[in-house]
């Protein structure tokens, strides 16, 4: 019973409700307090210690609000999510701003929040603006999982990570390594030179490539800067520069596209490979027309699904978000909360010519 | 109606104004109407939307709408003049931006706030000095600056955040009294409107204010200093609209370039539904904040019926629509057109 130390808004929220419910019954006007009256009950469940067995309830009420609305890749992530709900006979819902801010999306967590959510999946738009909304609505009672971008540890139960930078940057060295035969030049196209996130993977694939792959030489990295006219160029100039080129990795959809669009249009398609990270929808023409063999993406979907069963686990009690509990994902299979409350999806998914037209984001 | 006002030289005014015909002005107008709609909206909603009625509710209901009241009380008082201020959203973005830098590089709060409420005044008396000094159009230099300050917040800030600030404020920026719901910046905030509803209603400058946006010239051959009114309340509007910005930015905990980005078109919103001619000399500012908690309360129920984002926007646009068209309509129908352009000539002829 932690709550009595943690939550003062909880108590505050209590005599909120009473004061609340002797006006409201004066005006025959019950149910406005039933989001509190539920957060009572289940926000002392989650100081009990988790429970593998507990059988997940039917009628979860299970909220999606993705960073903005009418975004295909959230509209695909939640398109997971909501067949999961299915699955799990809960209530799906999406909600959200229809510009991805921060602050509107502390109101739409306010409303889930009065409704009665069970368990709320959000992306952040600010890792701590959200926050304080959130607290609210844990101490209501609701779950709280992240996926894609995570808020402050503290503020969610867990966060669905999409993948590892170790699982990003060895798919991508083995997609290369695929097509040119483990043997022979590679450069690398990121964004801008200062990008954490691809930084961070172009370090893990020269270590790697250098362990598993010593034929393979990566010459150099160029900056497309994420413009599409920039990565264009420095494709051409990659090409100029090192005629022996076997092949382009680009670990950003931007790079990668424009360097596809560049190798369909010029005398090296087929000749050098190109991998990378990329949507099924921007490489579908270049994977069509044999400019690109394969390349790689974490699935949103999956995302998604793995965010609502996730969910549904810590609503039940299987799981309370502590490092090495363990819950059952659907389709997906088992999962391990790994530190800081988070959970990888796994490796990326590899797109090809056999499999891409199954995907639309 | 308060053209009224407008010939009359400012300093008799305030004697005869706060009689009986104040009174029938305020249910005559649109600033009473707006209020009954508004309390029709919350009855209604109370009664059949679930979880609207409730202390918490209320809590997240007025958080929402405190920042766009808040700018909306200067705004208003620009707008009667005939001016308006587009710039206040990006105000409140460059003011949370250098909050958020300032506060990164080591400087106590104590010392940041009275620097973003200076920056603030700065801010605003660049829009004052190019709209009086220079005689431009209020509306292209704040299309300017809107621009600009927003520009700035991104080279103060960049895509970063800021978000270390002390629990202690930004707890307080969303604490409520007691067990009521309701946040307890809503006491300094009525402080501000109970301040701004004397000055607009029971002075000599709120008069002034009238006869400005009725006719410049009029209020000018009365004595008025319009420029210097006017320069003056472009500089208020912006030290508020700073102090909107680190309300803000304790609200959310967060400094970020992009905070409250679109916000002046909520406040000039409230200010027209609330009955304020957006030409100037006339409305008042109990309607004012009745359009406000009506945008904000009408914005909120749907949600909670789960109202897709996209139809509650065109909700609000349609509302804003029909507060603007309906007393043209009724005035049209009454036969006389609203006398908001012609009247001016004549009038300013006699003095």
């Amino acid at each position: 019973m932690n709550s009595f130390l943690t939550s003062r808004r909880v108590r505050g929220g209590l005599t909120g409700v009473a004061v609340a419910a002797l006006v409201l019954a004066t005006a025959a006007c019950g149910g406005t307090t039933r989001g509190e009256d539920e957060g009572d009950s289940s926000g002392s469940g989650s100081s009990a210690s988790a429970n593998p067995d507990a059988e997940i309830p039917a009628g979860l009420k299970i909220a999606f609000l993705p960073k903005q609305l009418n975004n295909p890749y959230f509209a695909v992530a939640d398109g997971g999510g909501e067949k999961a709900v299915g699955e799990l006979k809960g209530e799906y819902s999406e909600v959200g701003p229809s510009e991805a801010s921060a602050s509107s999306q502390v109101s739409y967590i306010n409303t889930l929040t009065q409704q009665g959510a069970d368990v709320i999946v959000t992306s952040a738009n600010d890792p701590n603006a959200i926050c304080s909304a959130l607290d609210q609505a844990r101490s209501g009672g609701a779950k709280v999982v992240t996926f894609d971008s995570d808020t402050s540890p503290d503020c969610r139960d867990v966060f669905i990570n999409q993948a590892t930078a170790e699982g990003i940057a060895q798919t991508q060295i083995d997609l290369m390594a695929d097509q040119i035969g483990g043997a022979g030049q590679v450069a690398i196209l990121s964004a801008t030179a200062n990008a954490t996130n691809q930084n961070a993977w172009i370090d893990i694939m020269k270590k790697y490539a250098a362990d598993k792959y010593p034929d393979m030489e990566i010459v150099t990295t160029v900056y497309g800067d994420d413009e599409d006219e920039k990565s264009f160029q420095e494709t051409q100039g990659l090409l100029q520069t090192y005629p022996e080129l076997k092949g382009i990795i680009s670990p950003t959809t931007v790079g990668i596209s424009a360097a596809a669009r560049y190798l369909s249009g010029s005398e090296y398609k087929g000749q050098v490979a190109l991998t990378g990270l990329g949507t099924p929808n921007q490489m579908r023409e270049f994977v069509k027309d044999g400019t690109v063999t394969a390349f790689a993406l974490w699935n949103p979907a999956d995302l998604g699904y793995l965010a609502a069963y996730a969910g549904a686990a810590l609503s039940a009690g299987q799981i309370t978000g502590a490092e090495g509990e363990k819950f059952s994902a659907g389709d997906l299979g088992d999962y391990e909360i790994g530190k800081d409350g988070e959970i990888v999806l796994g490796d990326p998914t590899v797109f090809n010519a056999d499999n891409i037209d199954d995907f639309d984001f | 109606m308060a053209l009224d006002t407008a010939p009359t030289p400012a300093g008799q005014v305030p004697a005869q104004r706060p009689s009986t015909s104040s009174r029938l002005r305020l249910l005559g107008t649109g600033d009473g109407v707006i209020t009954l709609v508004l309390i029709a909206f919350l009855l209604v909603a109370s009664f059949t939307v679930e979880g609207f009625a409730s202390t918490r509710n209320t809590g997240f209901l007025l958080l929402d709408v405190v920042v766009i009241i808040l700018i909306a009380l200067p705004l208003t008082l620009v707008v009667i003049t005939g001016e308006i201020d587009l710039s206040v959203a990006s105000t409140v973005g460059l003011t949370s931006a250098v909050m958020g830098q300032l506060w990164f590089s080591g400087l106590p709060l104590e010392l940041i706030l009275p620097i973003c409420l200076l920056l603030g005044a700065v801010l605003g008396s660049v829009n004052g000095f190019l709209v009086t000094r220079l005689g431009l159009p209020s509306l292209a230099v704040t299309i300017g600056t809107l621009a600009l300050y927003r520009g700035l917040a991104f080279v103060v800030l960049g895509d970063r955040a800021v978000a270390d600030f002390p629990r202690s404020w930004t707890t307080w920026a969303i604490s409520s009294i007691g067990s009521t719901g309701i946040p307890v910046v809503v006491v300094p905030l009525l402080v501000l409107v109970v301040i701004t509803g004397v000055v607009l209603h029971a002075t000599p400058i709120g008069r002034a204010l009238y006869a400005m946006g009725n006719s410049e010239d009029a209020a000018r051959f009365s004595g008025i200093g319009v420029h210097r009114t006017k320069f003056w309340l472009f500089v208020v509007t912006g030290v508020v609209s700073a102090l909107g910005g680190i309300y803000w930015t304790l609200r959310y905990g967060s400094a970020r370039a992009d905070n409250a980005q679109g916000l002046e078109l909520q406040v000039i919103a409230a200010i027209l539904l609330g009955g304020v001619s957006i030409f100037g000399g006339s409305g008042g500012l109990i309607g004012v904040i009745a359009g406000a908690l009506l945008l904000g309360s009408v914005r909120n129920a749907l949600q909670l019926v789960n109202v897709p984002s996209d139809v509650l926007n065109i909700v609000t646009g349609v509302l804003l629509i029909v507060a603007v068209v309906t007393p043209q309509a009724a005035a049209w129908f009454r036969g006389r057109r609203r006398p908001r352009v012609r009247p001016a000539t004549p009038k300013s002829a006699p003095p």
